[in-house]
């Protein structure tokens, strides 16, 4: 008996080893912001096909979720930020194949839950009206509150103030942020464009592009990846007209500048 | 341990090789973790980042929702445990088996059916809406969802001691003149109480370190929702430094609570 388990458990050793060394050989593992997931979905297929034995893993979080993981060793082999400041944190840490470099960009908007009365930005600071937000490291949320604060100029100074004392969450994502709107739970929130064009009843209200904030999404290889080539190869990917063209498909401008 | 096999343990000559070995996998993996993070957290920087205000109304926010939630699954979870124990009726042990559920099932999926029944359009929502309650992202979402994941510890806990108590003992006050409330005080409480405070400890340790049901169902505001766990979550993205000073006060507290719960067993088991 002794020497049969000591087959079966030399046998699965051989395959767990076997299983190991199969998902590390052609993966290609890219960390990318949250509201990247319908692009870079899309981008991840079309670079397999480009690259026959290639598969691109992808794992989806705030940029802020994903600066952390990264500069605390996570594995991965690009990283996709959705804004200059998570980026400069794994840079700072010395972790950047290269220079980054600005892929694309996006506008925000306010989404409504339906059944609300919300019509303008100006109703995020109506008495009553719950409002989600992401954390202040959150790339969106950091633009939300320079866009708030910027429609102070339009709305009063207090506006902002007001806007913040009706946060009843933050959130750690963008996606969570508007999944508590689609869900109803709360009122309103302020997500990037192309996040209220994936959302179900919802209504989308416009941010005027005077008090808006242009996100900028940038891109590098990391230092730590062990298939350099095939890194520098996927995000050069992403800056092609193929990849382009993706992006543009599902409501990302160009980056700005 | 039983006394009748301690002899025999004592017997057993040479040195436990595999016994130690693995002792020594698992403390790598269990113990080292956790000392390393005690470790780190001890820097000179401790004090400051437990001063800090979202440290603060942390710490606070977690020590009283906890407390209400520990309040009401002893009002509540008492006698919901001493019913299983000591009545038997149809359907006992569906309603036993899906109680002890929530124990089980991952706390994200607590938040998340805490949300389709009280939520805002939830199965309940509506009319609570009506009279003007809104559960969601409010620190009783907070207490709700602690006292979903923590309260069939102490069910189930407290169940077995209602099991334990001799009937006889109850039987000799009742004949003794002594009516069924005052046995239950005088006599069925006193020998149930080690179980209930290990219930209570149990409970209380899972509900501090509730994480997954509380952000779906109550969201993470500062001073509000945002309790131990969810303020580590947040700071992890911005300050190791304070994420590991929160992280350590919560792993000594849970030490403490769990040390504690070591004496209650011991002298229980010294009183049996």
């Amino acid at each position: 008996m002794k020497s049969l388990w000591s087959h079966i458990l030399g046998l699965g050793l051989v395959a767990l080893m076997a299983l190991v060394t199969a998902a590390h050989a052609e993966d290609l593992v890219v960390y990318a912001a949250s509201s990247l997931t319908e692009a870079f979905q899309q981008e991840a297929s079309a670079f397999d096909s480009a690259h026959p034995g290639v598969h691109v893993l992808l794992n989806f979080a705030g940029s802020s979720t994903l600066s952390t993981q990264i500069t605390q060793g996570a594995p991965a082999d690009v990283f996709a930020s959705a804004n200059l400041a998570q980026m400069k944190v794994v840079a700072d840490a010395g972790l950047l194949d290269g220079d980054p470099v600005d892929f694309a960009g996006n506008a925000l908007v306010v989404v409504a839950a339906a059944g609300t009365t919300l019509s303008s930005p100006e109703d995020l600071a109506a008495k009553g009206v719950s409002v989600v937000l992401a954390g202040p490291s959150v790339p969106v949320g950091a633009y939300s509150r320079k866009a708030l604060a910027k429609l102070d100029a339009v709305y009063g100074p207090d506006f902002s103030e007001r806007v913040m004392a009706n946060v009843v969450s933050e959130e750690l994502n963008v996606r969570e942020v508007a999944a508590k709107v689609e869900l109803g739970e709360a009122d309103a929130a302020i997500v990037y464009s192309t996040d209220a064009a994936v959302l179900h009843g919802v209504k989308v209200i416009a941010i005027p592009a005077k008090e808006n904030v242009a996100a900028v999404y940038q891109i590098a290889p990391l230092r730590s990846s062990g298939q350099l080539a095939l890194a520098r190869a996927f995000v050069a990917f992403v800056q092609s007209k193929q990849g382009q063209d993706i992006l543009a498909q599902h409501g990302f401008t160009p980056p700005p500048g | 341990m039983p006394a009748r096999l301690r002899p025999r343990l004592l017997h057993r000559r040479g040195t436990p090789y595999v016994q130690l070995a693995a002792m020594a996998v698992m403390l790598v993996l269990l113990v080292l973790p956790i000392l390393t993070l005690l470790a780190r957290a001890a820097s000179p920087a401790l004090l400051s980042n437990l001063l800090h205000p979202a440290a603060v109304d942390a710490l606070r926010l977690s020590i009283v929702t906890t407390l209400i939630s520990m309040a009401l699954t002893l009002l509540l979870g008492t006698p919901v445990a001493y019913l299983l124990a000591r009545h038997r009726f149809p359907g006992m042990r569906w309603l036993d088996a899906l109680l002890d559920l929530p124990i089980v099932l991952p706390p994200v999926v607590a938040g998340v059916s805490l949300l389709l029944v009280f939520g805002r359009r939830g199965l309940l929502g509506g009319a609570l809406d009506h009279v003007g309650i809104h559960l969601p992202f409010t620190t009783a979402a907070v207490v709700m969802a602690q006292l979903f994941v923590a309260s069939p510890y102490y069910i189930r806990t407290v169940k077995g001691g209602f099991g334990a108590v001799p009937r006889r003992l109850e039987a000799v006050s009742w004949t003794l003149g002594k009516s069924e409330a005052l046995t239950f005080w005088r006599v069925t409480l006193p020998l149930v109480m080690p179980y209930l405070i290990e219930g209570l400890v149990l409970a209380w340790a899972r509900a501090l370190g509730e994480f997954g049901a509380t952000i779906v169902f109550a969201g993470s505001l500062q001073g509000r929702t945002r309790t131990m766990p969810l303020a580590i979550y947040t700071a992890l993205e911005r300050d190791l430094g304070s994420a590991l000073a929160l992280s350590a006060v919560l792993a000594v507290t849970a030490f403490a609570l769990l040390l504690a719960f070591r004496f209650v067993l011991s002298v229980r088991d010294a009183s049996e």
